[in-house]
């Protein structure tokens, strides 16, 4: 019997397709941006999770700034001192916290190859840059030690800058110009792909730091330092610790603010997970609203409905059917209808989803359970918004009903 | 036999719409025996209550006062699901304005009375797709009613009345829209049913011809039995 009243509950349906179409339309689109913000969402901090996991979770980043910074030049915008490499020295191993302190500075150039030109970003570093970034070579060797400590003219390349340049040639060996230096491809870089910013992580050449001060630069600055906490400590004490030292290395009196920031990566990421998930959720919440006008809409069809077949209901009940087989059919009726806008919103959100991801360069993860939920959802609207209609229905007197025009 | 209760027992049923000064009585203490298997016409002029007394005996409607009485059984003490089964398993009904369902096939109008009978779809679809040739619309099965003449609705009607094999037909004016060659057509193979399911029929007509195959013929004026004949002879 319930078979034979949906099947009969999806004749009504189809026989205003048009109408039907137009009532669910409240649910299709609260269903679908319901399941594009989540999964959406979900993606994004799957992708933040993944970065972080990337560059370890045992990570501090130390770079100058914090409020006390010294007066810029000419009494404009203040600029912290530099660091560099000896203050770097002076840190990895003044303290038992730190298992490597890699100092880098970043900066822009143009790479020159072939008659190929080229603007890309510079990260100048040490030797441990790879293992403390966790960023594999697929081809080719890391800087050796004697090479970073010297500042010899080798670099490691990008996946982008070597599509940029090389195309289809093995690079390994060649020799590129790097502003007016010219220096030897060593290594090539595993692709990363963008990040959670979307900025292109494989468009970067890697040099030595003491290259980079003396050929390019032009001082002795290192711009910041990635710091490997040894196992065992927790980050948020070796980020005492080194705020202490570097009081003291910098010679920063009692009352005078530090003029350096230690960032806790661990503490950024979950920020940002935080960020990302407040406004997913936010997003979820008016899409949810939306829903719950869907279901109104539902609601208001279903009564115009039963006023409009009230003849229909009379029959019905003339022929032998009872209150609860009429009330049957109507909130069949409006389930089936939500549950074919929830299905129809299902689709379109993860098609959205998917576009979405694909835009931002993030993982498209659909998950089941939210598809499930909002199924769920979807049969609940039917049976909260069609029950005060299908009631309605089922208590017509069925000689009233008959004879309504 | 003649200890058994009537089939159909009215007794005083008096049925009133509105109040005070605007007050009909459509039926005024209406006293009627139907023995099973008879066939009994009710005639009279327009709003005289015909209508309204078949939906009393129709259990669509409730007398105001008075008793009904089905097989015995006071339908004053039955709730409105017990009323559903009595039309449902007992009655068919024909009704003065046809009552078809609006864009939906002669098939599937004739289909819904087996429906609630809870009957399976095959036997459901034989037994509509017969009911529906026996009033000689093979061939319209899957006509909406808009697609068909007032004559062919009122033979759905018809077909749907009798698909469910009642135990009583209740027939306003079935042959209201049909000329005179289908309203005999109609009368033959009510009479016939009647002999086979030993049917009893109720019908409401205005023409003597089709009130001439009644058993015995009611006239009706202002909700109140007037008269009654029976075989053409007065009572
Ligand atoms: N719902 C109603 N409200 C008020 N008065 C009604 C209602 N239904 C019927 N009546 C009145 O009851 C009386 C009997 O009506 P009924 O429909 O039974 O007449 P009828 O004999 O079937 O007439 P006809 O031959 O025209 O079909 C009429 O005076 C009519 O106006
Ligand atoms: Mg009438």
């Amino acid at each position: 019997m319930l078979w034979e009243t949906a099947r009969l509950a999806l004749r009504a349906i189809l026989r205003n397709a048009l109408r039907s179409f137009l009532t669910v339309l409240g649910i299709v689109i609260g269903v679908a941006s319901v399941i594009a913000m989540v999964t959406v969402g979900q993606g994004s901090q799957a992708q933040v999770t993944a970065d972080v996991a990337k560059l370890g979770t045992n990570i501090l980043m130390l770079r100058p700034g914090g409020r006390g910074m010294a007066p810029g030049p000419g009494g404009g915008a203040s600029v912290a001192r530099p660091f560099d490499l000896r203050m770097v020295a002076r840190l990895e191993h003044g303290l038992d916290e730190i298992e490597t302190a890699a100092p880098v500075s970043n900066g822009t150039a143009t790479v020159v190859a072939g008659g190929e030109n080229y603007r890309t970003q510079i990260t100048a570093t040490d030797a441990r840059y790879l293992e403390a970034a966790n960023w594999p070579l697929v081809a080719g060797r890391n800087f050796t030690e004697a090479e970073a400590r010297s500042g010899a003219a080798a670099c490691i390349l990008g996946e982008t800058v070597r599509r940029e340049i090389f195309g289809g040639l093995d690079p390994i060996g060649q020799s590129l110009r790097l502003e007016a230096m010219s220096c030897k491809v060593i290594g090539l870089l595993a692709a990363k792909g963008a990040s959670s910013f979307g900025s292109d992580q494989d468009d970067v050449v890697l040099m030595p730091i003491r290259t980079f001060q003396r050929r390019i630069a032009g001082n002795d600055d290192v711009g910041t330092v990635y710091i490997r906490v040894a196992d065992g400590v927790a980050t948020e004490d070796a980020a005492v610790a080194i705020t202490y030292l570097m009081r003291e290395i910098r010679r920063i009196g009692p009352e005078e603010e530090d003029d350096f920031d230690v960032i806790d990566m661990k503490q950024l990421a979950s920020m940002l997970t935080q960020i990302t998930g407040v406004l997913s959720g936010l997003l979820a919440a008016v899409a949810a609203v939306s829903l719950l006008v869907g279901g109104i809409g539902i609601m208001n069809i279903m009564l115009v409905s039963v006023t409009e077949r009230t003849r229909e209901i009379g029959i019905r009940l003339a022929v032998g059917a009872q209150a609860r087989q009429v009330l049957m059919q109507f909130l069949v009726e409006a389930i089936v209808l939500s549950l074919m806008g929830g299905v129809l919103g299902i689709v379109l959100g993860l098609g959205l989803a998917a576009v979405a991801a694909r835009f931002m360069a993030i993982p498209f993860t659909p998950d089941p359970a939210v598809v499930l939920l909002a199924f769920a959802f979807s049969a609940l609207v039917g049976v909260i918004f069609g029950f005060f209609p299908a009631r309605a229905a089922a208590r017509l007197d069925p000689i009233e009903a008959l004879r309504h025009e | 036999m003649a200890g058994d209760p009537p089939l159909i027992r009215l007794r005083g049923v008096t049925r009133l719409y509105g109040q005070g000064a605007a007050e009909v009585r459509a039926l005024d203490g209406v006293d009627l025996d139907i023995a099973r298997g008879e066939f009994v016409a009710i005639m009279g002029p327009s709003g005289s209550g015909k209508s309204t007394a078949m939906n009393v005996i129709g259990c669509l409607d409730r007398p105001t006062s008075g008793q009904y009485l089905f097989e015995g059984v006071e339908i004053a003490g039955l709730d409105r699901d017990q009323r559903a089964l009595l039309r449902r398993n007992y009655l068919g009904f024909i009704f003065q304005g046809y009552n078809l369902l609006p864009r939906t096939s002669a098939l599937d109008n004739v289909e819904l009375p087996l429906i609630y009978k809870g009957m399976p779809r095959a036997e459901r679809i034989a037994r509509a797709l017969e009911a529906l040739e026996m009033v000689g619309l093979k061939g319209r099965e899957h006509h909406d009613p808009s697609q068909l003449s007032g004559g062919q609705q009122q033979r759905v009607a018809i077909a749907r009345a009798l698909a469910g094999d009642p135990r009583v037909l209740l027939a306003d004016e079935p042959t209201g829209n049909l000329d005179t060659r289908r309203s005999v057509e109609i009368m033959d193979l009510l009479v016939s049913l009647r002999r086979q399911r030993e049917l009893t029929i109720v019908m409401v007509t205005h023409e003597d011809d089709m009130a001439a195959y009644a058993d015995r013929i009611i006239w009706m004026v202002d909700g109140r039995i007037d008269s009654e004949r029976r075989n053409g002879k007065v009572a």
